[in-house]
């Protein structure tokens, strides 16, 4: 399997957007370029850039390994690029619409009706209620892969509440530090406006109730959690209020923060506490990390929830293998950016594909993430093979199966010099009354030879992301 | 406006940074004092530690008053909330918790200071390391009031942390002077024995003070005078009255920043104008000890008031 390299795919020699970097990396030496990227890591250990890693004794607080050299998109592949996301985000907040009231797609059997009946995502909660706005998923991280010059696939819609914004911009500022010449010589179109964006994003979707100036608030579950980092960084940068549940309450048929002053009115809360713990009266009761009867204010219109709860129905990756079929029937076009192949393990024809090919492709859970729970066959043993087979026929219905794509690799920075390495992209995504999309994204990047998997829990690194103005 | 678990996180962050760096000036003059006596250093030790008011956790794991000992607990212990080691810990994790309401500079001052004393203190230290442990603390902690005093904006995020520096400094200078307040009586009538000399001099080093002493009085050490400094200075920044006028600064700014006024107001009011009247011959007729168990606790109850009042919980 040979994969597209990025800079230097094998049959073309060195692509177009790479030129101008090229001739910036061949005048350095590699002694410089090693001290930098030590540099690159004390900035982000000083600044206190780090991430946790759940069930990992001591090491509470892990650095994202971050690799030097840029991943360049050209500005013409960028256009192509935002063209299918938009057309993406507005089929996915489209269906949410419609899944949560009349449910025109299920009765055109486009998409069967057992899919979302009994779907732990799927919230009864939801039905019939409109959304300040009527948006359901503002915040978007669609993860693209790229197997050639001009293929590009979604791999995920991240429509609940997608991380790592905060790297995109932290990356960008560091590379901005380490090579300020570089950003002189070549024009790379800026990406850290994103927090102004999301600000004015969110305040566009405030509740009519709210007055001129809404105010908004960033959820946490708190500083233990994984991506706290990011949510006190997007709050700092958008001067609002970072919340946790104990500081909010319900007054007034308003929700409102304790302040030193007393109790304020928040409009919008841009929410980092996944569904179930949002409301302990509507779900699960034993959360303190959400607001009691925030569900009932939210149901008057006096709140936007950002996003919306129930948008895990739109990234379900039992829902993933529609998505093509979703998107024709809401925007009247075939989508721009394709689908991967998928086998749904649930339709016995599929299973006894899956089960016989084992060794070719990556199966995953339905409600998995992060990497977890899912099997790369290509690089498993007979015997993890074997296990996962066990647990497939057990509970097919749990488990989609993709074939092992050939992403495209970029070369990263490694002792003995440059090496390709496979890269996936996620580009942040804003819907409001418009939507935007920050030229860029976090690029993940698998740091060990031949590995597929780019999760940061999983060892995974970084790339600054650039999309040249050209 | 400021959310009350806000300005809870900035109150403690304060308090624990200013006892990191009260703790190391403690055992400083602790090793001072080993050093320049001949007799048995026990007695010292054990002041060290009961003015640290860990005396309870230290009796429970140790039997000696001794320099290793007492340094291993006060800096790095982590059975010991007030060790060194603990206090910045807490002091990062409520920075953490507080960060969009700190600049840039102070944050990662906070977090320098966090990895320098973990790399610093993660293993046993050699007696001989310690003063350049110590001085590693004062310096990293200078450091952060520093990036704090230049970079701040002086609103409510800076009222509550400077509450959170006075009362534990008021809380440090008072414990400091009630642990050896006999050796400032004048009733004790060592006066002019070397051991005095050594006493004195070491409350005033264990809040920087012996320098400025000097500026102040005569380079001789009387202990009125050093009462007096200690208590009643309006330009020592860790005496009493200053520490009161400080935290009396940030209510007020509160006060007329929100337009409200709360009984942690009046609570201040009430021992600064006290402070400011008195004499130090007032304060040694109505018993020193009596004096500072009286500042001790309401000093405590201020906090307390003001965690009620702002609505940190």
């Amino acid at each position: 399997m040979v994969a597209f390299d990025e800079m230097r795919p094998e049959e073309a020699g060195l692509r177009n957007p790479y030129s101008e970097y090229d001739g910036w990396l061949t005048e350095q030496d590699t002694a410089r370029l090693g001290q930098k990227m030590k540099d690159a890591e004390n900035v982000f250990r000083r600044t206190g850039i780090t991430f946790a890693v759940y069930g990992e004794q001591n090491a509470a607080e892990r650095l994202i390994p971050f690799d030097i050299v840029p991943r360049i998109i050209s500005g013409a592949e960028w256009r192509r690029l935002t063209l299918g996301i938009e057309q993406r985000v507005q089929a996915l907040n489209a269906f949410l619409e419609d899944i949560y009231h009349r449910q025109e797609i299920l009765r055109a059997g486009r998409v069967p009706k057992e899919l979302i009946a009994g779907n732990v995502a799927f919230l009864p909660e939801m039905i019939g209620l409109r959304p300040p706005a009527g948006v359901y998923t503002h915040i978007i991280g669609t993860d693209i892969v790229r197997t050639g010059e001009n293929d590009f696939f979604v791999l995920e819609d991240n429509a609940r509440t997608p991380s790592g914004v905060s790297y995109m911009i932290e990356n960008r500022e560091t590379m901005m530090q380490l090579f300020p010449e570089l950003f002189k010589r070549i024009k790379v179109r800026p990406v850290e406006n994103y927090p102004q964006l999301l600000r004015q994003s969110l305040a566009a979707v405030a509740p009519r109730s709210a007055d001129e100036q809404p105010t908004i608030a960033v959820l946490t579950p708190g500083s233990f959690n994984s991506a706290y980092f990011e949510h006190a960084f997007l709050a700092d940068h958008m001067g609002v209020e970072l919340v946790e549940g104990h500081d909010l309450r319900v007054v007034d048929g308003h929700v409102a923060m304790r302040t030193t002053e007393g109790y304020k009115q928040i409009d919008v809360l841009y929410r980092r506490v996944d569904d179930d713990f949002l409301d302990p009266l509507s779900f699960n009761p034993d959360s303190v990390l959400g607001v009691p009867g925030i569900m009932d204010v939210y149901r008057a219109g006096n709140i936007t929830i950002a996003n919306a709860p129930g948008t895990g129905i739109a990234d379900d990756k039992a829902i993933y293998s529609y998505m093509p079929e979703i998107v024709e029937f809401y925007t009247g076009r075939k989508p721009i950016l394709g689908n991967i192949p998928t086998w749904r393990c649930s339709e016995p024809d599929s299973l006894a594909y899956v089960l016989e090919h084992l060794g070719e492709l990556v199966v995953k859970e339905v409600h998995g993430s992060g990497g977890y729970g899912m099997l790369v066959g290509p690089a498993a043993s007979k015997k993890e093979r074997d296990a996962f087979a066990q647990k497939l026929k057990a509970r097919p219905g749990n488990y989609i199966a993709q074939p092992t794509l050939a992403l495209s690799t970029c070369p990263i920075l490694t002792d003995a010099g440059l090496a390709p390495r496979h890269v996936d992209l996620r580009p942040f995504v804003l819907v409001s009354d418009r939507i935007r999309i920050v030229p860029g994204g976090l690029t993940r990047v698998a740091l060990q030879p031949g590995s597929l998997v780019v999760n940061s829990s999983q060892g995974g690194g970084t790339k600054d992301t650039w999309v040249l103005d050209d | 406006m400021l959310l009350g678990r806000t300005a809870n996180g900035l109150y403690w962050m304060n308090r624990y940074i200013e006892r990191a760096e009260n703790m190391a000036r403690l055992i400083d003059a602790g090793l001072r004092m080993a050093l320049t006596r001949n007799e048995s250093d026990a007695e010292e030790w054990t002041s060290v530690i009961m003015s640290s008011g860990v005396e309870a956790g230290y009796r429970s794991k140790h039997d000696e008053f001794n320099a290793a000992n007492v340094c291993d607990y006060l800096l790095r212990d982590i059975e010991n909330s007030s060790s060194v080691l603990s206090s910045i810990e807490t002091a990062r994790m409520n920075a953490r918790m507080v960060r969009t309401a700190l600049t840039r500079e102070t944050w990662e001052s906070i977090n320098d200071a966090w990895m320098s004393f973990r790399r610093m203190l993660s293993g046993p230290l050699d007696e001989r390391e310690v003063p350049k442990v110590l001085d590693a603390i004062k310096r990293e902690t200078a450091q952060i009031r520093g990036a704090f005093h230049g970079t701040m904006l002086r609103n409510e995020i800076y009222d509550f942390s400077q509450l959170g520096i006075f009362i534990e400094r008021a809380d440090n200078t008072a414990r400091i002077l009630d642990v050896k307040y006999y050796v400032l009586l004048p009733s004790i009538s060592w006066v002019g024995s070397s051991m005095d000399n050594y006493q004195w001099e070491s409350i005033l080093r264990s809040v920087s003070a012996h320098r400025s002493y000097r500026w102040v009085y005569d380079a001789a050490y009387k202990p009125t005078n050093i009462a007096e400094f200690l208590v009643l200075s309006r330009r020592m920044p860790r005496s009493l009255a200053f520490c009161y006028r400080m935290i009396d600064d940030s209510l007020e700014g509160l006060a007329s920043d929100y337009g409200i006024r709360h009984p942690s107001h009046e609570m201040c009011a009430d021992m600064l104008s006290k402070l400011k009247a008195m004499r130090i011959k007032d304060v040694l007729d109505e018993g020193l000890h009596e004096f500072l168990t009286d500042v001790i606790l309401r000093t405590n109850r201020l906090g307390d008031q003001v965690a009620r009042d702002y609505r940190f919980f």
